[in-house]
């Protein structure tokens, strides 16, 4: 029994519960909250090193036997997403402690953070279909929290539209559910896995493979289903825009990988090629979007979309090889968008607007941030030796290896363009002269900055660790495809339908 | 009764799609709250009380007993009844918000 593995959930749990009660004392509370995001860094990161050097870690809940219970796995892409979705909590817990408005805090503001990575560690861990709709729930439900919390205009109104958008995504992710469970009698994904494989009539799994598409499509934000991120994603505070930039389209991401490579493996090969059109049609509307806005958390919500386009290009190439691409990139544009997104909420706060017309001069007011900022601008780009540039060299690599010459050229157009978009940010905020007096202006702090130029350094830092990490993204690549092993740490020795009639004796 | 469930499950879904695709925040929100409903009955029948006939608990001998609805898809629907209750809460209590800094119910009204 792994039973550490409830310990990722317990924590927040309790964390965000104390946070509560806590609520008037405000040290305690945020030193809390800090605790548990450290915590949950420290344990990500030793799982991680675990999984890989001792294969899969399983346990189930309450001691029910697998299949019949709810089954805990963590695999190399569970588990290196739960890392990184760590990280990037514990930056948005230390930038938001810089910055974050008292009026929020009293608000539950930090309990919600919690919460909201409860949800996304209970989605990287479960390995039950339901149970990951219902850590889907967690996590939306916080999400709507954080997206609301400041009551304007803006956000009551792009709050609704992200609202009603994604309870039509988990309405159909529920219907998938459903019929998945009519079809092969079972919810555990290993078992799901096992049973789809060998259906006589594979019909009926398309159909159920086109919902679970749309749905988690349209939490990842793809084309033609993203229209609600950009209408939210600038409104809340810029901790909070970088924390959902960093987990939530990702979780659609991850949830694509699982289900597809694990469950619907046939329907994955079958559906291959729209995937990839979907792909190619998110990465060129998403930057023509940027390309046309004038507002910096604006252009780079919309270069969020074009980035998902190249993660969900991974699972189009329908390979190992495309799967540990696409992981690799995903876990690079979480860490480097999250950074970015936290140094244009540094300007943005110092400079009391984010808009790209009325900025400038940042160069010379701020040199050290706007150091990082183009280190990170390089990095998501794809200029080596930033982590941007193998995990893009990795996914052309995939896609010419098959012969996939279209979406490939998209992809490397689509970059070119994503750097236009940035370094049109670049300048107009960093490099041309300020029209306004800016000397009354505060000055950015060092705790305001930190954090994203942390994450900076860590895409530095996969960049010159590249050979290592893309070794063990490898790794990751293959067993999201692997279900006999997937199957095996699960059930035991002999996969989950043995395991079942053993137990039914 | 499979029939009539497939029947209610279809006049849920219409009835639902109709509403979400109207301007008023209200039938949206209406609209979601039926289709949350047809959604639930749909796994109902997904259960094999009607469509297998073997629920998933087995008696000594291994064999499924008799007169045993399948209590897994119970189970499941009482969850998503749960979930969907109160995120009916929150989107109306953000739709009273929304309709207070908007002062109107419009969807068309609702831009930035």
């Amino acid at each position: 029994m792994n039973n550490h593995l409830f310990l990722p959930l317990i924590v927040p749990l309790m964390g965000a519960a104390l946070a509560v009660l806590l609520g008037r004392r405000r040290t305690l509370a945020r030193a809390v909250v800090l605790a548990v995001v450290l915590f949950s860094t420290g344990y990500g990161g030793w799982l991680l090193w675990l999984v890989s050097v001792a294969g899969r870690q399983a346990t189930q809940a309450s001691n029910w036997p697998a299949p019949f219970g709810i089954s805990l796995v963590a695999d190399l892409l569970g588990a290196t997403m739960l890392f990184v979705s760590s990280l990037l909590m514990l930056g948005a817990v230390a930038y938001s402690l810089a910055t974050i408005e008292a009026d929020y805090e009293q608000h539950f503001y930090y309990p919600l953070l919690l919460l909201l990575l409860l949800g996304v560690s209970g989605a990287f861990l479960t390995g039950d279909l339901f149970n990951l709709y219902v850590w889907f729930e967690v996590l939306l439900m916080s999400s709507f929290g954080l997206l609301t919390l400041g009551g304007t205009r803006g956000q009551l109104v792009g709050g609704l539209k992200y609202v009603v958008l994604n309870l039509v995504g988990s309405t159909v992710f529920l219907i998938g559910g459903g019929m998945i469970y009519g079809l092969a009698g079972t919810l555990n994904m290993a078992h799901l896995g096992e049973r789809l494989a060998t259906l006589r009539e594979p019909g009926l799994a398309t159909a159920i493979a086109g919902l679970f598409l749309f749905a988690f499509g349209s939490k990842a934000a793809i084309a033609p289903l993203f229209f609600w991120l950009p209408e939210s994603y600038h409104t809340p505070p810029p901790a909070v825009t970088a924390i959902f930039s960093g987990l939530m389209t990702k979780v659609g991401v991850y949830a694509l990988y699982r289900v597809f490579g694990l469950v619907l493996a046939n329907e994955l090969a079958r559906m291959a090629p729209l995937i990839l059109a979907l792909a190619g049609a998110t990465m060129v509307l998403g930057v023509l979007g940027a390309l046309a806005q004038t507002e910096m958390r604006r252009v780079l919500s919309f270069t969020i979309i074009a980035e998902v386009g190249y993660c969900v290009m991974g699972l189009g190439l329908a390979s190992a090889a495309g799967l540990a691409a696409g992981l690799l990139f995903t876990a690079h544009v979480m860490i480097v968008k999250a950074g970015l997104l936290f140094l244009a909420g540094a300007i943005e706060r110092s400079a009391g607007t984010g808009d790209l017309r009325k900025l400038g001069g940042m160069a010379r007011r701020e040199p050290v941030l706007a150091t990082f900022w183009f280190l990170g601008m390089l990095s998501l780009a794809g200029v080596p030796p930033m982590s941007g540039f193998f995990g893009k060299l990795a996914l052309l690599q995939a896609g010419v290896a098959q012969g996939q010459y279209v979406i490939t050229g998209v992809a490397a157009t689509v970059s070119l363009l994503i750097f236009l978009a940035l370094l049109k940010i670049w300048n107009e905020v960093f490099w041309k002269k300020s029209y306004e007096d800016q000397s009354k202006l505060p000055r950015v702090s060092v705790a305001a900055l930190a954090p994203g130029a942390l994450l900076v350094v860590l895409s530095l830092v996969i960049g010159v660790a590249a050979g290592p990490i893309s070794e063990l993204s490898a790794l990751a690549g293959a067993q999201a495809l692997d279900l006999t092993g997937y199957a095996q740490a699960t059930c035991g020795a002999g996969g989950c339908e043995a395991a079942m009639s053993e137990l039914m004796k | 009764m499979t029939l009539i469930l497939a029947i209610s499950i279809g006049c849920l879904f219409a009835g639902a799609i109709y509403l979400m695709l109207r301007r008023s925040v209200v039938k949206l929100i209406l609209g979601l709250l039926l289709l949350s409903h047809g959604v639930n009955l749909l796994i109902f029948t997904m259960g094999d009380g009607v469509r297998r006939g073997a629920p998933p608990i087995v008696d000594d001998a291994g064999l499924p007993p008799a007169n045993v609805a399948d209590p897994l898809v119970q189970a499941l629907i009482l969850t998503a009844i749960v979930i969907s209750f109160g995120l009916t809460a929150f989107v109306l209590a953000l739709a009273y918000r929304a309709n207070q800094a908007v002062g109107s119910d419009d969807l068309n009204d609702m831009i930035e």
